[in-house]
């Protein structure tokens, strides 16, 4: 909303942003500037280059991109991000938006009531409850497979990777449900009943009318679900990035050679490198946002 | 017949999501809890147990400590700039939120960890409650601004107009008309920042060190007994307790308001 006539006056307007601006400048905005100039030092947490850190350049840039532990990490990330984000909550979160439209009455609010409860759950506790879910000896899943007949799983040995796919799913499939809700929601249901009168089938209509219609609604999503998968780092709670770092998200890696050995400068160059990809989605989604209003 | 399909795909759906949420309804009540899903003698010791615990105390309060400290602080400064931005006009305020909104979505803890780690030990805020504080305030701020900006958007100018043509002084108007009409966005923006610092588990695990100032999320993590076995039973009674507060906010705020869209990102 453009304001040509403004209610407060401009020292008043400075002032009352000024604690806001000041909070994000230092505490948010900084950080993120200096991380590219620790990437460009050899700190660490601990031994001489703690109290002196050399400018090495771009040293540890060149010694990630050589580390064969940054590779497997970055291999796993993509197909964390793939699996869980695209594939898992998207499809999910539209199939329960498909299903609970038009709905009402108890089953939906039960539905989207356990939906959104997975997602609101703090990560700790979420962390203990998968851990509980998927244990050999113990877990429900487990016990359902045996029930049916199949053995049990030893699931974070066996699929590392998929298992936390299927974790991150069931956390964030929420969102994408509350937002492709929304979507299908702004299309005219007379779009829909002609459609029928025609006697269009239930893939015609939903490919033909529905999927055109939302699909701005579909990459805001996508974007949107991708930065925050990226940066996940609950995965880290259910197995340390294990077994033999086959779980090792980027944030992970970043937080073992930060914190575990110590090598600041170097996880600082990492946080650059993510800090960058986040930077691209997040400057497409904005260009996106921006062209879809104008 | 596509009615019964549907129907038993979205029943089949909620039983898959709501498995794994089992065992924080059964384990916390179980006298002898194990990984699995039994009840045997429904028991309320564990329960006891938790605030028998010192340290599992000891967590919540610092929790509840720091949770409501940011709630403050971010809410009046989230509520004074949202205003501003929605209220005054001047150049370079859309380069401004444009630049705000960047940074929410590109700095999350996990990109910022190292950065931030290293600004609080040159501060000398490590281990601090403070050093905290002021890393969630910064990090929460331009989200919930935007949601307090939407909302003031929404809130007609003529209230404040009407009274400033009647000759109220502009701090009059703002204690009078503009705070009463800000409340129930304020409401809002205080139950998620208070719900998302209670919920973080990454930053005080990298910015805190002593046992005596970790949050809930971070003390869960030292229910051990002496060979190193995690203590079930208090986990699950305490995990249970944590929860609830984050769950009772959300049931109230979508009672209240509905569920809507912010950018920028929820932990």
């Amino acid at each position: 909303m453009r304001c040509d006539n403004p209610i407060i006056s401009r020292k008043v307007a400075t002032t009352f942003m000024l604690p806001a601006l000041v909070f994000v400048g230092v505490f948010l905005a900084f950080p993120a500037i200096w991380a590219i100039y620790i990437g460009l030092t050899n700190l660490t947490l601990t031994g001489r280059a703690a109290i002196e850190p050399k400018v090495v350049g771009f040293a540890n840039f060149a010694a990630i991109l050589r580390d064969p532990f940054f590779r497997n990490s970055l291999w796993i990330t993509v197909r964390f991000v793939f699996g869980s984000a695209i594939v898992g909550q998207m499809v999910l979160g539209l199939t329960l938006a498909l299903l609970l439209h038009n709905r009402k009455g108890v089953l939906k609010d039960i539905v989207s009531g356990v939906v959104i409860l997975a997602w609101i759950i703090p990560e700790v506790v979420v962390a203990y409850l998968w851990v509980a879910f998927l244990d050999y000896d113990f877990g429900l899943l487990n016990s359902l497979r045996a029930a049916v007949g199949l053995r049990h799983l030893n699931w974070f040995f066996e699929h590392p990777v998929f298992s936390i796919i299927l974790f991150n799913t069931w956390r964030g499939t929420a969102f994408s449900m509350l937002l492709l809700g929304a979507a299908l929601q702004t299309i005219p249901p007379s779009y829909i009943e002609t459609a029928e009168v025609i006697g269009a089938s239930p893939w015609r209509k939903f490919r033909d009318i529905i999927l055109p219609l939302i699909r701005p609604h579909l990459v805001t999503c996508a974007i949107l679900v991708t930065i925050w998968t990226f940066n996940v780092f609950s995965p880290f709670l259910l197995t340390g990035g294990g077994p033999a770092f086959k779980t090792e998200l980027l944030s992970i890696y970043t937080y073992r050679n930060a914190f575990k050995y110590f090598k600041l400068g170097y996880g600082s160059a990492i946080s650059t490198l993510i800090l960058l990809i986040n930077l691209t989605l997040a400057t497409v989604y904005m260009r996106l946002a921006r062209a879809r209003r104008a | 017949m596509r009615r019964v399909l549907s129907l038993i795909a979205l029943v089949a759906l909620a039983a898959a999501f709501a498995l794994p949420i089992l065992w924080l309804v059964t384990a916390p009540f179980n006298a002898k809890p194990t990984l699995g899903l039994s009840l045997p003698k429904p028991t309320l010791q564990n329960l006891y147990g938790v605030f028998k615990n010192p340290s599992a105390v000891t967590g919540l309060k610092n929790s509840l400590m720091q949770s409501t400290a940011t709630m403050l602080i971010a809410t009046a400064t989230a509520t004074m700039a949202a205003y501003a931005f929605s209220r005054a006009a001047f150049r370079g305020r859309d380069t401004i939120l444009y630049v705000l909104i960047l940074l929410s979505s590109v700095v999350s803890g996990v990109s910022a960890m190292v950065p931030l780690y290293v600004l609080m030990q040159r501060l000398g805020l490590l281990d601090s409650h403070a050093g905290l504080i002021l890393v969630y305030v910064g990090g929460l701020l331009p989200t919930n601004m935007f949601i307090m900006k939407d909302f003031v958007d929404s809130i007609p100018r003529a209230y404040e107009e009407a009274a400033l043509v009647d000759g109220s002084s502009p701090g009059q108007v703002l204690l009078n008309i503009a705070f009463p009409l800000c409340r129930p966005g304020m409401a809002v923006i205080a139950v998620l920042i208070f719900v998302s610092t209670w919920s973080n588990f990454l930053v005080p695990f990298i910015l805190l060190r002593s046992p005596s100032k970790a949050p809930a999320s971070v003390a869960i993590y030292s229910f051990f007994n002496e060979v190193g076995i995690p203590i079930l039973g208090l986990i699950a009674a305490y995990s249970l307790i944590y929860t609830i507060p984050v769950v009772a906010l959300y049931i109230i705020v979508n009672r209240k308001f509905g569920f809507r869209f912010y950018g920028g990102i929820k932990s």
